[in-house]
């Protein structure tokens, strides 16, 4: 694909906005796995963060229609499994707007090292560290529930996954 | 290839039943936290049978012409919705009723311990989208199994009431535990796996046993066929309930 029209794409995947998390694009949220053009055909692939991610449907049609609005034809929007989507694949970009949104973005890079008792996470308020984990899951699948012990709010962890 | 339908179907059907089961708890949870938790967790098992329920459909509709005469294309959704209970080939612990808090969470921890095993031994499967799916899968169990531990430890290691609850589960859900290991008329996975995933569990469930301070029942009567259809009684009347709409209104959409 030209490299102009490689961007615009880019571009417009890039103005698509995570429904649950309105500030993170999905790609920042990394989700966005390739873009191919052949004989006019765009076909854009996405991965999916958890398996009901109930989600995945209206991001599907989000980047459906923003790519029909563009004068694209007929887009397919592939769901694959493989690889599989981490966390390590937010942006660092990602993980700033998540802090500023009020979400305390994941910590380290492994799976299967991010135990959640034993990680600390700092307060996206204010920073402090002194945090306590309340529920293993929060509103969503991706999320985990912690408190600030300092400034007492209650806030939202993006798991390691 | 009509093995590994079978198993497919016997894969999602496990995890959707599970995955009503537990979302029969959403809104009746102890604590707000925790019906968050066992809702979110549902909503991993949905997402699994689906994936799993899709590539079957795939296959079944790749079959020669002949084995499907005449019926409809297969969907997520058809095998989902319009199979009876003989057709499903879950295990039995998946179906039975969720009792208290305490049978929920020992239930989800027994059955997560043997996908959080399964699932790893998946991975390496000679398809490459039942790998796919097992990876992501693993991921989810992996929280799964972890909550539940915990849940199992703090009631077994609790009060008074909750010891005795957690061991009147054990008694009762014990007896659909072997099943899990049992070979099955899909011969997948393969019997020396099987075995091993046998080991692991049972080291995984003796472990969060001790530290909960409770003790695995001496050998017990064994319930076995929901891999060949035979069911218990609560499995027609979880699918009445959940295939009501596309019996009544076939095809109808949301």
């Amino acid at each position: 694909m030209e490299a102009a029209l490689n961007d615009k794409v880019w571009n417009i995947l890039a103005a698509i906005m995570d429904p649950e998390i309105p500030v993170l694009s999905i790609v920042d949220l990394g989700i966005v796995r390739s873009i191919e053009l052949n004989n006019q055909q765009l076909t854009v692939s996405i991965t999916p963060t958890y398996s009901g991610c109930p989600a995945m449907d209206i991001i599907s049609m989000q980047v459906k229609m923003c790519l029909l609005n563009a004068g694209f034809k007929l887009p397919i929007i592939k769901q694959i499994l493989s690889p599989v989507w981490t966390t390590d694949w937010i942006t660092d970009y990602g993980k700033q707007q998540l802090k500023a949104y009020g979400i305390a973005p994941p910590i380290g890079k492994s799976f299967d090292s991010a135990y959640l008792e034993d990680i600390s996470v700092p307060c996206p308020q204010c920073n402090s560290t002194n945090t306590l984990l309340v529920s293993q899951f929060g509103s969503t699948s991706c999320k985990a529930l912690f408190k600030c012990e300092d400034c007492l709010e209650p806030f939202d962890y993006f798991k390691c996954h | 290839m009509l093995n590994k339908i079978e198993f497919l179907l016997h894969l999602a059907d496990n995890a959707l039943i599970i995955g009503h089961r537990n979302s029969e708890w959403c809104a009746h949870g102890p604590a707000l936290e925790q019906d968050i938790a066992i809702s979110n967790i549902s909503l991993d098992y949905i997402g699994q049978a689906r994936n799993f329920y899709q590539h079957a459909a795939l296959l079944i509709n790749q079959l020669p012409h002949e084995s499907s005469v005449s019926s409809p294309p297969a969907t997520e959704d058809t095998l989902a919705y319009l199979r009876d209970a003989s057709d499903f080939k879950n295990h039995l612990i998946t179906e039975l009723p969720n009792g208290d808090w305490a049978f929920t969470t020992l239930r989800i921890f027994f059955f997560s311990c043997y996908q959080y095993f399964l699932y790893q031994q998946l991975i390496q499967h000679e398809d490459a989208q039942i790998a796919a799916i097992a990876e992501k899968s693993l991921k989810e169990v992996t929280y799964h199994l972890r909550w539940s531990s915990d849940w199992v430890i703090r009631l077994g290691d609790g009060t008074k009431e909750s010891y005795q609850r957690m061991n009147t589960a054990i008694n009762a859900l014990w007896p659909f535990t072997q099943e899990l290991f049992q070979e099955n008329n899909f011969l997948q996975p393969a019997k020396n796996i099987l075995a091993q995933i046998q080991t692991d569990w049972n080291e995984k469930i003796k472990n969060i046993f001790e530290e909960a301070g409770l003790h695995l029942p001496e050998k017990s009567i064994q319930h076995k066929g929901g891999t060949k259809g035979f069911h218990t009684e609560h499995l027609p009347i979880i699918l009445t309930e959940m295939q009501l709409l596309q019996r009544a209104y076939p095809n109808c959409e949301w």
